[in-house]
């Protein structure tokens, strides 16, 4: 599980986050909604111990991120931040080979092949393997990057906003992946999200953020409600009722 | 890692990621090419090696030389993409990253401090300088807010001149001036046997970067992703900061600046095969053996049978190789 206990965060006089406390159960999605600016990828970050807190204790699987080994860290979380940028000309094979790092230290074993394979076809980049990451669309490249933490096939995994960028025929796709990975493989996945049905149609939780707090935490059910998401959102939001989630209408002020 | 071949064959097709330039096929014609100059160079010169002692010439003179051509070649191509896959930036090298600067610095105190000092103690103090300054230069990186890709190399440029002014004022006060010019002009021609020895430890140092190589090349895609895969990134910064302290303040004591070498080779290769440290090596050394060998060749050969320095015509050529890169890296990027 993860445990946030006491965390806060401020920017030079920028305060981002907390204090925050926050218990996510092993397993299932749990997706972090809120305005921009509400400290998402903050927490996010601190959470994937690529930023250190001012204050409080983040826990993962029982370890302590900040003083755990960085190796057995790497094969129980792995964390994309929201933007990349990498200088280094790798191939879409080589950079998500990369991902077997923590498992592999560098020399790929058949297993490792097998999980960059894996990553390649869940992604739908098999056919782009090749292919410089300077080489593809805005989309292929974030699908790449997604396929790089999950060929490093940890635990649990924290993706910030994974659908930047993508067209909706991959979004849905990357969603029903990372649900069929919670589902069979037993991941326990943490997602931004900006698309708030994105969300209630596949998140077993959400938690909604604002100004660097947690405000709501529930089911799609309970935090899909126009009182809660208009709140959260400062936007006018009706909820339909759809037969399998509900369904979050905001698109025009009226 | 191309075995797994694209299934869609226009993809493969239009990859440049498994064109000539991967087969091993291309790395023997290239090595092969680099023997041939390297050979080559053994038998250039003005002494007549048929007459009477030339044998004896051949070893104290142009076989030294040549290996240290050789060496010194492969070493700054390798510090120059080592220094750019730790700081992400295609434009960094030991020359304009002021490592060099800082080398030659310490060899000029050593020589200040301690005048009798032999071969070996002036590399170490100019290698524990060079060490020094690079990672001045890394902790400055790491407080730039704003690190696009020109400020980065300007901010080394600034430190190697700083530098080069302080050395230069400490030899003016001391009466070395004259000496600096000579040293630093980057030239093989005083390497003979007795001098050029030293440089063997660059082979080593080489060694050990290929062992590091797939830790550079994850480090090569930024502290957040190398933490994220569990590399110890301060710890493979520093080991790489070290190798090239090491090579670039040995390789400045034997045979002085070799300027462009680091940048060009490894970006070259970089166009041409990606930036896959470990099979990008053996490439690197060769493209640094095989410029560095040329221009040394020229420089005998213009006005036989005087001599120009390498670094001179490294300079012209490498600044017209180097124009059309960036230009060349503007587009792509
Ligand atoms: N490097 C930084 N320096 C200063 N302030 C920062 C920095 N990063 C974030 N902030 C500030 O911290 C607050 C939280 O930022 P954060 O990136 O966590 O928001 P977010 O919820 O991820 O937003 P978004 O939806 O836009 O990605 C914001 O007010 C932001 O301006
Ligand atoms: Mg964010």
């Amino acid at each position: 599980m993860i445990k946030l206990a006491d965390v806060a965060k401020s920017y030079g006089d920028v305060h981002a986050l907390g204090p925050v406390d926050l218990d996510l159960p092993r397993g299932g999605i749990t997706a972090l909604v809120g305005p921009n600016g509400a400290g998402k990828s903050t927490m996010l970050t601190i959470i994937g111990r690529l930023l250190g807190a001012d204050a409080g204790t983040v826990h993962v699987a029982g370890m302590d991120v900040t003083t755990a080994k960085s190796r057995q860290l790497a094969k129980t979380l792995a964390i994309l931040r929201q933007e990349n940028h990498f200088v280094a000309r790798l191939t879409v094979r080589q950079l998500v080979s990369l991902g077997r790092f923590p498992h592999s230290q560098g020399r790929l074993t058949t297993e490792c092949v097998a999980a960059v394979d894996r990553a390649l076809e869940f992604l739908d980049l098999t056919a782009l393997q090749a292919r410089y990451l300077d080489e593809l669309s805005g989309g292929q490249r974030q699908r790449a990057y997604v396929a790089m933490v999950l060929a490093q096939d940890t635990e649990y995994a924290l993706l910030d906003e994974p659908l930047n960028n993508l067209d909706m025929q991959h979004a849905v796709a990357m969603m029903a992946q990372l649900r069929r990975a919670a589902d069979e493989l037993d991941k326990t996945v943490v997602l931004v999200i900006h698309d708030i049905n994105f969300a209630a149609a596949y998140a077993d939780r959400i938690v909604a953020m604002t100004n660097g707090r947690i405000r709501y935490v529930g089911s799609p059910r309970e935090v899909m409600t126009p009182d809660v998401l208009s709140d959260v959102f400062d936007t006018p939001v009706e909820v339909i009722d759809h037969p399998t989630h509900p369904l979050a209408v905001y698109y025009r002020l009226s | 890692m191309t075995s797994h071949t694209a299934t869609d064959p226009r993809a493969a097709a239009a990859s440049h990621a498994e064109g000539w330039w991967q087969r091993p096929a291309a790395l023997f014609v290239f090595g092969g090419i680099t023997l041939a100059l390297v050979v080559g160079s053994l038998f250039i010169g003005v002494y007549d090696l048929g007459a009477e002692g030339g044998r004896e010439m051949f070893f104290i003179t142009r076989v030294p030389r040549t290996l240290a051509l050789v060496l010194a070649g492969s070493a700054m191509a390798v510090c120059g993409v080592v220094l750019q896959q730790l700081t992400q930036n295609r434009f960094v090298s030991p020359t304009t990253a002021g490592t060099s600067e800082w080398a030659a610095l310490g060899l000029l105190l050593s020589v200040i401090l301690f005048p009798t000092a032999s071969l070996n103690v002036r590399m170490v103090l100019a290698s524990l300088t060079a060490f020094a300054g690079t990672m001045v230069f890394m902790a400055i990186l790491q407080r730039i807010q704003l690190r696009t890709t020109l400020i980065v190399p300007i901010v080394g440029i600034m430190l190697g001149a700083v530098v080069s002014a302080i050395t230069t004022m400490i030899a003016v006060s001391t009466d070395y001036l004259q000496l600096l010019g000579t040293w630093f002009m980057g030239s093989f021609s005083p390497v003979v046997r007795g001098r050029y020895e030293i440089l063997w430890v660059v082979a080593l140092v080489c060694l050990a970067i290929f062992l590091l190589a797939h830790r550079l090349t994850v480090a090569g895609l930024g502290p957040d992703v190398a933490t994220n895969v569990g590399l110890n990134y301060r710890r493979v910064m520093l080991l790489g900061t070290a190798m090239v302290a090491v090579a670039t303040g040995v390789t400045t004591v034997v045979v002085g600046f070799l300027p462009f070498l680091g940048l060009i080779v490894p970006n070259m290769v970089s166009l041409l095969r990606g930036d896959d440290l470990r099979s990008n090596l053996p490439w690197v050394c060769l493209g640094g053996v095989a410029i560095v060998t040329s221009c040394d060749i020229i420089g005998r050969l213009i006005r036989m049978p005087f001599e120009i320095p390498v670094s001179m015509i490294l300079g012209v050529i490498g600044a017209a190789v180097f124009i059309a890169l960036v230009l060349r890296l503007r587009r792509t990027a």
